[in-house]
């Protein structure tokens, strides 16, 4: 146990070195960074003073060492384009994007499981067949005409919820704002995490759905049910949480996803969070802020893996035994 | 009064291309703590006549017409929270494969106890004593310790242990087992029938023990139903069907017990094999593999009839209105 523990952290540092470097090339090779720092007028001495300063005259294995070492404190420059460190922008939008992924993945949770079981369990009903087609819109429309077809519902024609924005932030210690504590906050994160759940939503949806029916069939539920165990107790106990590990690893994934996704529906309601930044930042070449979102995001994947991995563990008993042991 | 009466009961599957008779017309008994071995080629009908006792035919398996009595009381139509009351409290049921049947993410005693609360008063700890009881009786090691153990901890034969501790945990006057130990190593299939025997026989519980291994209905029932192509061909005390079958498809099939034994489906003198749903003939389905057969069976649908002897009867035409045939 504690040994596949240990062997997935190192699994983990591995990806987020391999990230890493791949943002340092990005950093280092993607234009001069000399040029994107001095103005028009420098002279060579100018431009050659300020790579001894920042280091690229040094070997690429020692820039890359101080690279990580800088990110793992934090720092990932300044960037090009609002002349502040990166750090700071990203500690700004942090608490934006981590709520609206929070709620997205609360809601695709909340509604995708009770309707996968739902539909899994009763087939040929006429809702589950509405469910069932409505979830393909979830699907196959793209990100952002749902969040426009919302936005022009609720916010043009019935003038409900807005359409940009957070709403009023109270500030919580330091650098976190939080929306959750003001009713204009709230109203503002309605639309965006709808928009932003529906295609994880319907993935859930239709993972819980498939696995249901396939446990269903299983030898065990028979035995269950020959023995006069209740449905209750049949569909679910024993058949949901055999469903567990799979969805355990689809969501974990999607939320992961949805961070990454969150770039277009960020962009669409103009929310203040990373994705917006980053997406300003690809405009402008402002390569620090890109570079720092790349590990972010990266890191984010990973804690997911390393906390789907875990759960594992939680529901399968046959991973927790090391050797099996066997009488008979 | 018979423990559990069958009454001319029809299991059909209603498909795209018509219905598919799968169980015509079969009636039979079993008495409280009687073994009745259930025999017959593959897609006889075996399985779904016992699906069909519990209430549990899986749709479109219907049943179209007969009764199922328990104790004198009709079971089969109730509604659904009825029949569950009596699936593991009153008929008990153990299924072929034990790798498959326990659930992989649940501890045995988990189980054990979920069953026994779901069908008496008793408390949680009292059902846990109950099933480190059961546990002992189907001869698991150190059932205290093991009880806390989850399925994958145990061998095949553990696990049918464990699956029989299951069936029985309720005390139900009737267990289906459908081929208990087809699934088995062949060193440990005896050691399973024989708990399964001794268990039911402490317990007064009757059997209805489904299988092809005409090894074990021989060693372990009192009566034989031979089935054959959704019907009973045949119903008698073990002695007198082993000894003197006399329905000619039972006839063949005990001259071919050894080719049976050796996990053979093809019976060595009967030539042909058994017709599918689709293709049943007119008469007696028996009637082109026959080598008795006359007109009369290739016409009319033989009854279930006495053969002179009184307990043995069979589905047979040479019968017919001879009480001294024999
Ligand atoms: N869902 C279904 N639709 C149509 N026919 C079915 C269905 N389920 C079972 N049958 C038919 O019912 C018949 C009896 O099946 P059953 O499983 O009872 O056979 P069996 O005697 O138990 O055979 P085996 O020894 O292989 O277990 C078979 O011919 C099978 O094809
Ligand atoms: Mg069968």
């Amino acid at each position: 146990m504690v040994l596949y523990v240990l062997k997935r952290v190192l699994q983990a540092a591995g990806v987020m070195l391999f990230v890493a470097f791949i943002s340092f090339v990005l950093f280092n090779y993607v234009g001069d960074p000399v040029n994107n720092m001095v103005g028009q007028e420098a002279t060579i001495e100018d431009r050659e003073a300020l790579r001894e300063r920042l280091g690229l005259n040094d070997p690429v294995v020692v820039q890359f060492s101080r690279f990580v070492a800088h990110a793992l404190e934090g720092h990932f420059g300044i960037s090009y384009r609002l002349q502040r460190p990166v750090k700071d922008l990203i500690a700004e939008r942090l608490p934006a994007t981590l709520e609206l992924v929070f709620s997205s993945a609360i809601l695709a949770l909340a509604l995708g499981i009770p309707l996968g079981i739902y539909t899994g369990l009763h087939r040929d009903t006429w809702l589950s067949r509405l469910i069932l087609s409505s979830s393909l819109a979830g699907v196959s429309l793209p990100t952002f005409v749902i969040g426009i077809l919302l936005i022009y519902v609720f916010s043009v024609s019935l003038n409900l919820l807005p359409s940009y924005g957070r709403g009023e932030v109270v500030q919580i210690t330091g650098s976190w704002s939080t929306g959750f504590l003001t009713v204009s906050g709230w109203k503002a994160i309605i639309l965006p995490s709808i928009t932003l759940c529906l295609y994880q939503l319907t993935l859930i949806l239709r993972i819980v759905r498939a696995e249901m029916m396939e446990v269903l069939l299983t030898d065990y539920i028979k035995f269950a049910r020959a023995r006069g165990l209740t449905d209750r107790a049949i569909n679910f106990g024993h058949a949901l949480k055999n469903t567990l590990v799979p969805v355990i690893t689809v969501t974990g994934l999607q939320i992961g996803s949805l961070i990454a996704f969150s770039i277009i529906t960020e962009t669409v309601f103009q929310w203040p969070g990373m994705g917006f930044l980053f997406i300003q930042a690809v405009h402008f070449a402002d390569v620090p802020i890109m570079a720092a979102y790349m590990v972010l995001v990266a890191l984010f994947f990973v804690i997911i893996n390393l906390i789907v991995d875990l759960l594992y563990f939680v529901v399968d008993p046959r991973l927790r035994i090391e050797r099996t042991v066997t009488i008979g | 009064m018979a423990l559990l009466e069958v009454d001319r009961l029809r299991i059909e599957f209603p498909t795209r291309r018509g219905v598919l008779v799968a169980v015509d017309d079969i009636s039979f008994s079993i008495d409280q703590g009687e073994v009745l071995g259930v025999v017959g080629e593959s897609g006889a009908g075996k399985s779904i006549t016992g699906a069909a006792i519990i209430g549990l035919l899986e749709p479109p398996g219907q049943i179209a017409h007969g009764t199922i009595r328990l104790q004198g009381q009709q079971i089969n139509g109730l509604p659904n929270e009825a029949m569950r009351r009596i699936r593991g409290a009153k008929i008990g049921v153990i299924f072929q494969d034990p790798l498959t049947s326990l659930n992989p993410l649940y501890t045995i005693g988990r189980q054990l106890v979920q069953t026994i609360t779901t069908h008496t008063d008793l408390t949680t700890s009292q059902a846990r004593d109950r099933a480190i009881d059961l546990l002992n009786e189907v001869g698991i090691p150190a059932a205290k310790r093991r009880i806390d153990s989850y399925p994958h901890e145990f061998s095949g034969g553990m696990r049918q242990r464990v699956v029989i501790a299951l069936a029985l945990c309720a005390k139900p006057g009737l267990i289906i087992a459908d081929e208990p130990t087809t699934a088995l190593d062949v060193s440990i299939q005896a050691q399973i029938i024989s708990l399964l025997r001794r268990l039911c026989q402490e317990h007064r519980t009757a059997i209805m023990l489904i299988t092809h291994d005409m090894g074990v209905i021989a060693e372990t029932a009192d009566r034989v139903a031979v089935m054959y192509a959704g019907r009973i061909a045949e119903i008698g005390p073990l002695r007198d069907v082993v000894k003197n079958p006399k329905h000619p498809y039972t006839v063949g099939l005990m001259d071919s017990i050894p080719v049976i034994e050796e996990e053979n489906d093809e019976l060595a003198h009967i030539k042909g094999a058994m017709p599918g749903l689709q293709e049943i003939p007119l008469g007696c389905s028996f009637n082109p593999r026959c080598p008795d057969a006359f007109d009369q069976c290739r016409r009319e649908r033989p009854d279930l009839m006495p053969t002179g002897n009184p307990n043995q009867v069979a589905a047979c035409w040479k019968y017919d209105g001879t009480t001294n045939n024999d």
